[in-house]
C-alpha cells in the first residue's frame, strides 16, 4: 500500500476510534472565521484544525497527506493536512500546485523522536484569506498541550535522527515567505499533483474532494528509493522541492540566475557549466554550480554540503545536512558525462 | 478594513501618515522584539534601534513597504551578527519604499543588508564592518540592493567584503554617493545596472575601487548608462582575498576604476592615485560565455579629465615586470584589451594625448599571454549624452531632507 493510501487510512481509523471511543468529544469543528479573518491567532488550538493536537488527530474536514519527494528540515518528521470549508473543493491545474479555495488551510507540523519519545516541535499554517495566502509558525510548549505564535521564529536544541547536536531554527512570518513566494506574493509550495501519489488524488477526486486527477500527476519518484533508484528524477526531484521555490524566476534567489525547476530544461539554468554570481564564499574555490562528472567541483553540492550560514544552502530551514539528499545528487552529477 | 482605510489615505494625500514608533532597545529578547517589529510595522511606521549593541544569532528580515529602520547613528545602533547561526544575510529587505538610516551591521556571516526586489530604498548613514578586516572568509557584499528600481546610498560605509563592499546589481535609477568603501575586493561595484551615478565616494584599500560590470547569464542584463565622477579613489592596493569562483576573484590588486562590457560610462573628475595595476581598465568580459542576449564588449566608455598619478608601478599580472621594463618603469593610466564590438563602436574614447596603453587583443576570451601589448590609440570622445533621468529618483534624497 501507498504512503498517501495509508496514511488516509490511518488518519480515518484512529479519528473514528477517537470519536466512537465513549467521553471523547466530537470531532472539533475548524474556526472558519480564525482562517479567514485579519490577524493572528495566538495559537494553534484556536483554529480547531485537530482533534487531538498533541497525537495529531485531524479535526473535521481535515486531511492528512504525503508528498512523493518531500523537502528536508533538518530530518523532522512532518504531518501535513490540509483543510477544506464545507462546500468547497481543490481544483487541478495540471501537474502543478493544486488551487485552494479561499477559506482553504495548509497544516504542517514538525516532529523530531520515535514512538512515546516523539515532540512536536513546530506547527506551520498557510491560510488561504481573501487577499491572499498568510503563513504563520506556531511553537509546541515542553507539555505538548498548545503551540503558540512565534512570529518572530525561535530556535530550539535538539538532536536530529543522524544523531547531530543541533540549534533547530522556527522560521520568523518573513522567512514563511522567503520560501512561500513568487513575485512578492504568499503562495504554497508543496501540493503540487506531481508530488502527490495518484492514489491520494484519486481518493480526493472520488470524495468530491478535487475536481479530477489531472495528466502529469505522481510524476515525481518515491523519496524512500533514494539510494537506490535513478539518479536523474531523483536528483531534480529533489532539487526542486528543496531549492526551487527561491531558484526559479521571481523566486527568492531570482538574481542568481539558477533555476532549479523541476521543468527547467536548459542546462546551463539549472546550473551545468553556470558560474556563480553573488556566491561569495558559498562557491568554495569552484567555478561551476555543477561540473559534469565532478561533484567535487560543483558549487552547488559544495553549498549542499555545508551547514554554515553564508555557504549553507538552503539558507534557511536548515541546520545540519542531508547525507542522503547530498548523495542523490552527487550521484547525478557523477553520472553526467564530461 | 484598517489597512485598507489606511491605503486609502496613502492614494489620497502625500502628507506623511501619523505614523507609529516602535522603539526597540538592546538586551534580554531585543531580537525577537526587534523581528516582531519588523513584521508588525505597518506602512509609514518607525522602527527606532536605541543606541546599543543588538546581538542576533539569525537573520532579521522586512517585508513591509514603506518602513524606515532608524538608529542613533552608524556608531552607536550596532547589529552584531558575530554569533550568527542562520540565513543568508543580516537583514534581508523585500519590499519597496524602505529607508533604512544611521546603524550599523557587524560581522554577518553571509551579506550585510540585502534589498532584493525592493524599489525606492534609502540606505543613509549605513554602515557595515567585518571588524576582522579583509578575510576570505567575510561574507560576500555589505550593502546589497538587488532587482530594484530606485536605490540611493549615501554616507554609508563598508569595509570587509569578501567580494564588493557596496554592491548594486541587475537594478537601475541608482546613486551611490558620499559613502566610504574600503578593505573589500571591490569597493563599489555595479552590475548588470542601468542609470547610475557614482559620486563623491572615498574608496581606498581595496582591490579594485570602482568596478562596472555587465555579466551573461542573468535575469537583467544590459548595464549602461553610468556616470563616475568625482571620486576619490586612491591606495587601493589590497590583495585579492575573495574566495576563488567568483568574478571578483579575477580582479587585480591595484585597480583603481575598472570597467568591464557596458555600454555608455562616463568617468570624469576624478580623483585617482596609488593604484599600481592600472588607474582605469576597461576591458571586454573574459570568459567564454552561452547567451546570446549578451553583448561582451564595452560600448562608448569614455575617460574624461580626471586627475590622475603618472600610473602604474607596481601591476598584479603576469609578465607585469617585464611589461614595466619595457614602458620604462611607468605603464601608463589607461589600460585597455585592446576589443571591441566592431570599428564603428568604439570601447574606449578619451582625450587626444591622455597616456595609455593597450594589451592589443584581438578576440574575446583570448589569454592574455597572447597580448600584444602597445600604446593606446582610440578616438576621442565628444559631447556628453544626456544624462537626464539617471540617478536616485528626487524623491528618494527628498526624503533625507
Amino acid at each position: 500500500m501507498r504512503r498517501g493510501l495509508g496514511l488516509l487510512a490511518v488518519a480515518s481509523a484512529t479519528l473514528g476510534a477517537a470519536l466512537s471511543h465513549a467521553g471523547v468529544k466530537q470531532a472539533v469543528a475548524v474556526n472558519d472565521a480564525a482562517i479567514l479573518e485579519e490577524g493572528f491567532p495566538r495559537t494553534l488550538s484556536e483554529y480547531g484544525f485537530f482533534a487531538d493536537g498533541a497525537r495529531q488527530l485531524p479535526g473535521a474536514r481535515v486531511t492528512p497527506y504525503a508528498l512523493n519527494t518531500p523537502l528536508w528540515s533538518d530530518g523532522a518528521e512532518k504531518l501535513r493536512f490540509i483543510y477544506l470549508p464545507e462546500g468547497t473543493r481543490l481544483e487541478a491545474d495540471g501537474d502543478g500546485l493544486l488551487q485552494f479555495p479561499v477559506g482553504a488551510a495548509i497544516i504542517k507540523t514538525f516532529a523530531f523522536g520515535e514512538g512515546a519519545d516523539r515532540r512536536l516541535i513546530e506547527t506551520r499554517v498557510l491560510l488561504h484569506r481573501t487577499d491572499g495566502w498568510t503563513a504563520l509558525p506556531y511553537r509546541w510548549n515542553a507539555e505538548q498541550t498548545e503551540a503558540t505564535l512565534a512570529l518572530a521564529g525561535g530556535r530550539i536544541d535538539l538532536v536530529t535522527p543522524a544523531g547531530e547536536a543541533i540549534s533547530y531554527a522556527i522560521p520568523n512570518k518573513n522567512q514563511c515567505k522567503a520560501c512561500h513566494s513568487k513575485d512578492g506574493v504568499v503562495i504554497p509550495i508543496g501540493p503540487k499533483a506531481r508530488n502527490l501519489s495518484a492514489e491520494w488524488l484519486g481518493q480526493m477526486a472520488q470524495r468530491g474532494a478535487l475536481d479530477t486527477v489531472p495528466q502529469g500527476a505522481d510524476l515525481m519518484p518515491e523519496w524512500n528509493d533514494h539510494a537506490t533508484g535513478p539518479a536523474e528524477p531523483l536528483a531534480r526531484a529533489y532539487l526542486d522541492v528543496n531549492c526551487a521555490h527561491c531558484h526559479q524566476p521571481g523566486g527568492g534567489a531570482s538574481n542568481s540566475g539558477l533555476d532549479l525547476r523541476w521543468e527547467q530544461d536548459s542546462a546551463h539554468a539549472i546550473g551545468i557549466m553556470k558560474r556563480p554570481v553573488a556566491a561569495g564564499r558559498g562557491a568554495g574555490g569552484h567555478e561551476f554550480s555543477i561540473l559534469p562528472g565532478a561533484p567535487d567541483q560543483s558549487i552547488l553540492l559544495y553549498r549542499m554540503d555545508s551547514a554554515e550560514p553564508g555557504i549553507a544552502m538552503p539558507e534557511i530551514g536548515k541546520s545540519s545536512v542531508d547525507r542522503e539528499g547530498s548523495a542523490v545528487v552527487r550521484r547525478w552529477i557523477m553520472e553526467m558525462q564530461q | 478594513m484598517k489597512r485598507l482605510v489606511m491605503a486609502a489615505a496613502l492614494l489620497a494625500s502625500a502628507a506623511p501618515l501619523a505614523a507609529e514608533i516602535h522603539t526597540i532597545a538592546p538586551g534580554e529578547g531585543s531580537a525577537e522584539r526587534l523581528q516582531e517589529a519588523l513584521i508588525l510595522a505597518a506602512p509609514g511606521d518607525e522602527v527606532v534601534l536605541e543606541a546599543g549593541r543588538f546581538v542576533l544569532t539569525d537573520g532579521l528580515s522586512l517585508d513591509v513597504d514603506g518602513v524606515t529602520v532608524r538608529g542613533a547613528g552608524p556608531a552607536l545602533s550596532i547589529l552584531d551578527f558575530t554569533a550568527q547561526a542562520g540565513a543568508g544575510e543580516g537583514l534581508l529587505v523585500t519590499s519597496d519604499n524602505v529607508t533604512l538610516r544611521d546603524f550599523a551591521v557587524e560581522n554577518p556571516k553571509g551579506d550585510g543588508i540585502k534589498s532584493k526586489g525592493a524599489d525606492n530604498i534609502v540606505y543613509h548613514r549605513i554602515r557595515v564592518t567585518w571588524t576582522g578586516g579583509p578575510k576570505a572568509e567575510n561574507g560576500a557584499y555589505g550593502i546589497y540592493p538587488v532587482e530594484s528600481t530606485g536605490v540611493l546610498v549615501s554616507h554609508s560605509e563598508v569595509s570587509g567584503a569578501s567580494d564588493a563592499g557596496i554592491y548594486v546589481g541587475q537594478s537601475s535609477k541608482i546613486t551611490v554617493r558620499n559613502s566610504i568603501a574600503t578593505d573589500n575586493v571591490a569597493g563599489i561595484e555595479i552590475e548588470n545596472s542601468r542609470d547610475a551615478i557614482v559620486t563623491q565616494n572615498y574608496v581606498t584599500r581595496n582591490t579594485g575601487g570602482i568596478l562596472v560590470f555587465d555579466l551573461p547569464g542573468l535575469p537583467v542584463m544590459g548595464g549602461g548608462n553610468v556616470l563616475i565622477t568625482n571620486n576619490l579613489v586612491a591606495g587601493n592596493n589590497t590583495p585579492n582575498f575573495a574566495p576563488p569562483g567568483n568574478i571578483v576573484a579575477g580582479v587585480p590588486r591595484g585597480t583603481g576604476i575598472m570597467v568591464m562590457a557596458n555600454e555608455q560610462v562616463w568617468i570624469e573628475d576624478n580623483v585617482v592615485f596609488d593604484n599600481p595595476t592600472a588607474p582605469f581598465m576597461v576591458v571586454s568580459y573574459t570568459q567564454a560565455f552561452d547567451d546570446a542576449r549578451y553583448n561582451p564588449f564595452p560600448r562608448e566608455v569614455v575617460i574624461a579629465n580626471n586627475v590622475v598619478d603618472a600610473g602604474a608601478d607596481d601591476p598584479d599580472f603576469p609578465g607585469g615586470a617585464a611589461l614595466l621594463a619595457a614602458f620604462g618603469g611607468m605603464l601608463p593610466p589607461i589600460l585597455w584589451d585592446g576589443l571591441q564590438q566592431d570599428s564603428q563602436t568604439p570601447a574606449l574614447l578619451t582625450i587626444p594625448g591622455n597616456p595609455g596603453w593597450s594589451l592589443n587583443l584581438s578576440r574575446q576570451g583570448q589569454s592574455l599571454a597572447e597580448a600584444q601589448p602597445g600604446p593606446l590609440d582610440v578616438p576621442a570622445y565628444g559631447q556628453p549624452w544626456a544624462m537626464d533621468g539617471i540617478g536616485a529618483p528626487a524623491e528618494l534624497e527628498a526624503r533625507l531632507k
